[in-house]
Order: structure tokens, then C-alpha cells, then sequence
């Protein structure tokens, strides 16, 4: 049977909805729990300083220069959407494709995009120079007569970004009522069974309800499928509308996509290695999950290397100086360093995956996986960085030079990710039970 | 007075005499009949099989699309910028948010839809009164005849749900 090692045999509806629930219900605050939220928070306490001096002084206070303007906050900003990426990919295109593994896993990844577009989406505001006017960005009859450029790819993210951060959430919301229901009726005090209650909106299971939820949730998925290629496309866009040698490629927003697919798994993997340790989910998150995973990963990966060789084949056959001239500064110039530690972490440690024994070794997936994530940053520093700071006049060349408050800005957006993930785990049910209770039960029509 | 009957709540350990005991109560001709299940049942087990849902979505996806592009073409006339003589109507660059902004409404309008089909948010509900509902939403399957049925009070609602083996069969007022 095909769903066989998707749950751990002897679980029934009852052990599922309790192993899951108790988590947040009845579980004591554990330990690692106190450290690693109190760690994260810091790091939270961090970014809103950064912020606080950003706002104060100015963007001067990054590394950014010209020619290299964008720094840190797109590279980040590109960084963490991309991971956001697999949360949609995992519960709306494998729901799509009938993909029964993602019931385990659909909660966490879609909560950890939540999070990531959350962390993405403090970047390009930031990086406007003067935050207070962001609306600007928004269409609005405004007294000057003013619109925004419809016609700029950086247009186009503002709206790419705020849909998918709305349509994100109501996915994800729909998707926990069911389950709120769940929490509400289990909860044993009054206080949490009146929070769950309210949040659950008086969900009670009617067959009705059902089916309009069902047509709903499978037609949100039908919406987030192309949204969720559409953004990294847009991003992917924001560079190659440009001119600029390294950006201008109609490789990038397939290679974008894909490697937003890439980072995102593995950043899945970096959060639900440990989870499930710690909580004892193996049970519901199966040596077969971590397998699959691994291997959307290894076939994403191999699309990015695909990326990779076609920038390098196209500006060779381009025969254009600058192009050519690009590629061989990113791999011998002042940033070779970064290129080679792309080409360790991204192209050489997932082949390790190949070998099964190797996959399936949970410590040697995890380091795998954490090396892609430190991977994909890198990518996105070299796409960045390296375009930009030598184009096409040497007169106006430059180097960047990163300050403490460009890597404060980054990990306190690490740190505000992991403090909302900390949150999650203990407020909500990290895995879908009402799906899980259906799994459970076709697996029983089956046999 | 007599206090008003919201219908007789039965619990069922397992989906197949839930679903029994639907097929049962629909064929001795009771049509109020609500049945509660911990997760989505596969469909035939009530008789309404159609949901508006979709083709909701579907107008409100174009109507998005067409405000998206109308919000965008309007804006190119309403402050003309000339690129070296081409088109105002650029339209090629406004299909993104066109595009986007066609699943933003969709995706809303589809939650509120949602929402107002099911008559949610409904904090207080009947069938709450009932401490064995807490399963409902976790392990157990319930049906209710409502008292609104016709045939309700008939000796045949009792019968026709003890056939089908419930753990408990009890009175909600309403």
C-alpha cells in the first residue's frame, strides 16, 4: 500500500488527536523550549534596535554604496521569500497533485511561510531610504496627482509579496479551523477553550460545512499554485528586467522558482529534523517524509545547477565582454570566495543525498540541508553583490563591505522567525489532525 | 411551557454506521437531518453534493483581473508618461498585477463565501449543550434529526437510529 510508512502503524483517530494536541495543551514548557525562544528573542530585541538606529540615521549605516546599492536587504529579502516558498509548495502544488506525505508536514511549512514572508517583507521597506512613506507604494488617488510605476518589476513585487503574505494566511487559516474546533473541545481550561473557541469561528463539523470547505480549500490551493510561482518569478524579474551584466537573463525566473523550492525544503528539513526528535513525531513525520524531502530537494537542486551552467554557457556563447566578464570575476575575483562556498555548499554536499544509507541518516540530511540554506544566502549574495559592483565602467567599480548593523538586521530577522516558530509549536497544532484523522481513515477502506 | 426540542443527537463510533444510519433515515423520508464528522467524509454521505464555491470564486477572479487592469491602464492616462513613443496602453506590463491582483479577490471573496454558506462565525450552537460533542471534532461521528423534520416524534426516528447501533441517542433542546 502506497501510504503504508506515512503513519506509523497502531495510531488511531483518538492516539492521533492526542499526540498532536498535547503538545500545545498539556505539555509543560520544556526547557529547550525556554532557551531557544529566550535566545530568539534577543535576536528580536536586536532587529528592533537596528531598526530603531536605521530609522534614526538612515540607510548609511548598512554597507550599501554606489554602485552596490541593494545589498543585504534584497539579498535577505530574496533569501527568506525563497524559503517561504516551499510551505506552498508542499500544501497547495503537492495537494494539487494528490501527494498524500504532505498531511504530516502541510501546518508546519505553511506556518514557517507565514513567517518567512513575514521576516521578507520587513527588507524592501527598510531599504526605501524613507520607510515612513512606504504607502506610496499603494495606488491612491493622492493629492500630487501621482501614480505608482505599474510598469517596474518593483511594482510588481509589492503587489506579488502582499498577495501571496493574504492569500498565505487564509490559507493557512482555513486550514487550522477544523483543528481549532479540536483544540477548543479538548482544551481543559476555560480561558483556552473561549480562545480556541473564537478562533475556531463555532467550526462544528456539520457535513455541509464540509463540503463547502473542501471545494474551498482545494480552489485556494488551485490559487496559491501559480501565485507562489508568479512571486519568485516577479522577483526573479525585479533583476533580469534590468540591463545590468549577471542580471539581465531570461533564465532567472525559472531558475529563481526553483531555487526558492530548493532553499525552502531545506529549510524544512533544518526545522523538522529536530521537531520531531524533540516531540516524538516519528510516529506521524516517517523516515519516508525526510526521504521524499530529500529528494524534491536533490531534483530542485539539480535545477539550480542547470541555472547555474546555463548563466555561465549563455554568457560564453553570448560573446558579449561584459557578460563573460562577470562569470569569470565571480569565480576568480575579489568574491571567489563566496562562489566557491556556493559551489561546496549548493552543487557538491546535496549529491551526498544520491547514496541512500547517507539520506537516510537524519544527522547527515540535517547537515546537508543547513549547508543549502547558508548555500542559497550566498547565491543570492553573489547574484547581488557581484553584478553590481563591477559593471560596466570601470571608473565607477566598488566593493562592499558589510557593517555590524547589515548582519544584526539578518539574524534579527533569524531570530524573529525562530521566536514565531517557538510561539506556533506551543499555541497551535503543528500537524493538521483532521487531515490526518482522513489519512487514517482511507488507510482502513483500503485494507 | 414545554421547552423547545432543537432535534434528537446520536453518536456513532465509526463512518460506516454513521453513514448506514444516514442512508437509513434518508430512505424512511427524513430530510432535516445535519450529521457531524471529525474530518471530510467522502462524498454520498449527505444528499447535497453542490457548493457555489467555485463558480463564486471563478466571477470574482475576473472581476479582479479586470479591476487589476483597469486600475493600471487608468493610471497610464491619468498621468501619461511617453517612453520613446510607445503605447500608453502598455498593457504586456500589466499583466502581472493583473494577474495577482485577480487572486487576491478571488481568494477573499472565496473565504467570505465560505463563511456566509456555512453560517460561521456562530459561536453558540445546540449541539455545543452537549458534552459527548466534544468527540465531534476529534474521534466520533453524530447524526441529528432535527425537530424541524416533519416525521419528527414518530416512533421511527428512534428506531430507524438504533438500528444502525449508535453509542447514545439524546434529546437537544434547543
Amino acid at each position: 500500500m502506497a501510504n503504508e510508512a506515512l503513519i506509523a502503524p497502531g495510531q488511531t483517530f483518538e492516539s492521533v488527536t492526542r499526540t498532536i494536541s498535547d503538545i500545545p495543551l498539556l505539555r509543560p514548557y520544556p526547557r529547550f523550549w525556554w532557551t531557544g525562544f529566550c535566545a530568539a528573542f534577543v535576536l528580536v530585541l536586536l532587529l528592533l534596535a537596528s531598526i530603531a538606529w536605521l530609522f534614526a540615521r538612515g540607510v548609511g549605516i548598512w554597507g550599501i554604496n554606489v554602485p552596490i546599492a541593494w545589498g543585504f536587504a534584497i539579498v535577505n529579502f530574496v533569501w527568506w521569500i525563497g524559503i517561504g516558498h516551499a510551505g506552498t509548495f508542499i500544501s497547495a502544488i503537492l495537494l494539487l497533485l494528490h501527494q498524500q506525505w504532505r498531511t504530516s508536514i502541510n501546518r508546519f511549512t505553511e506556518a514557517m511561510t507565514l513567517f518567512a514572508v513575514a521576516c521578507a517583507s520587513i527588507y524592501p521597506v527598510l531599504h526605501l531610504g524613507r520607510p515612513q512613506f512606504f504607502y506610496w507604494l499603494v495606488p491612491y488617488p493622492d493629492s500630487m496627482g501621482l501614480w505608482p510605476q505599474f510598469r517596474s518589476p518593483l511594482e510588481w513585487d509589492v503587489f506579488a509579496v502582499s498577495t501571496y503574505a493574504s492569500v498565505s494566511l487564509l490559507f493557512w487559516y482555513v486550514g487550522l479551523l477544523p483543528d481549532l474546533a479540536t483544540m477548543r473541545d479538548r482544551a481543559g481550561t476555560r480561558f483556552k477553550e473561549r480562545l480556541y473557541g473564537l478562533l475556531s469561528l463555532g467550526w462544528r463539523g456539520d457535513a455541509r460545512h464540509w463540503m463547502h470547505y473542501q471545494k474551498l480549500y482545494i480552489l485556494l490551493a488551485g490559487l496559491a499554485a501559480p501565485l507562489v510561482i508568479s512571486v519568485h518569478t516577479i522577483v526573479g524579474l525585479d533583476f533580469a528586467v534590468s540591463i545590468l551584466p549577471g542580471w539581465h537573463s531570461t533564465i532567472f525566473p525559472p531558475y529563481f522558482v526553483a531555487g526558492a523550492i530548493f532553499s525552502g525544503f531545506s529549510m524544512v528539513l533544518t526545522l523538522i529534523i529536530p521537531l520531531r526528535a524533540v516531540y516524538k513525531l516519528q510516529g506521524l513525520i516517517t523516515a519516508r517524509h525526510l526521504d521524499l524531502m530529500a529528494k524534491v530537494m536533490m531534483a530542485t537542486g539539480w535545477i539550480v545547477i542547470y541555472g547555474y551552467f546555463s548563466e555561465f554557457f549563455n554568457a560564453w556563447r553570448s560573446g558579449d565582454v561584459f557578460d563573460r566578464f562577470v562569470d569569470v570575476n565571480r569565480a576568480v575575483g575579489p568574491y571567489a570566495g563566496y562562489f566557491w562556498a556556493l559551489m561546496a555548499c549548493n552543487v557538491v554536499a546535496p549529491q551526498l543525498l544520491w547514496v541512500r544509507r547517507l539520506r537516510h541518516n537524519v544527522v547527515v540530511l540535517f547537515i546537508v540541508a543547513l549547508l543549502v540554506n547558508v548555500g542559497m544566502w550566498i547565491e543570492r549574495f553573489m547574484i547581488v553583490i557581484t553584478s553590481l559592483h563591477r559593471d560596466y565602467l570601470p571608473s565607477s567599480w566598488g566593493m562592499f563591505h558589510a557593517t555590524f548593523w547589515d548582519y544584526s538586521t539578518l539574524f534579527g530577522t533569524v531570530g524573529l522567525f525562530a521566536a514565531l516558530l517557538f510561539l506556533f509549536m506551543r499555541l497551535l497544532p503543528a500537524i493538521s489532525m483532521s487531515e490526518t484523522r482522513g489519512l487514517l481513515a482511507t488507510d482502513k477502506a483500503d485494507q | 411551557m414545554k421547552p423547545r426540542i432543537h432535534g434528537l443527537l446520536a453518536a456513532f463510533a465509526s463512518e460506516a454506521s454513521c453513514r448506514s444510519a444516514l442512508r437509513d433515515l434518508r430512505e424512511a423520508g427524513f430530510v432535516r437531518v445535519d450529521a457531524y464528522t471529525p474530518y471530510p467524509v467522502a462524498p454520498g454521505l449527505i444528499p447535497e453534493s453542490r457548493t457555489p464555491i467555485a463558480p463564486i470564486m471563478l466571477i470574482t477572479a475576473i472581476l479582479g483581473a479586470c479591476g487589476g487592469f483597469f486600475l493600471q491602464w487608468f493610471a497610464a492616462r491619468d498621468y501619461p508618461i511617453n517612453v520613446g513613443g510607445r503605447p500608453i496602453n502598455s498593457w504586456p506590463a500589466f499583466v502581472p498585477i493583473t494577474f495577482e491582483l485577480a487572486v487576491l479577490t478571488s481568494a477573499l471573496v472565496g473565504v467570505i463565501a465560505f463563511l456566509g454558506l456555512a453560517g460561521l462565525p456562530r459561536l453558540h450552537h445546540p449541539v455545543f449543550a452537549d458534552p459527548r460533542f466534544k468527540r465531534a471534532s476529534q474521534d466520533r461521528f453524530f447524526i441529528c434529526v432535527r425537530a424541524d423534520d416533519p416525521l419528527y416524534g414518530s416512533e421511527a426516528v428512534r428506531r430507524t437510529l438504533a438500528a444502525a447501533k449508535p453509542e447514545s441517542v439524546e434529546e437537544l433542546l434547543a
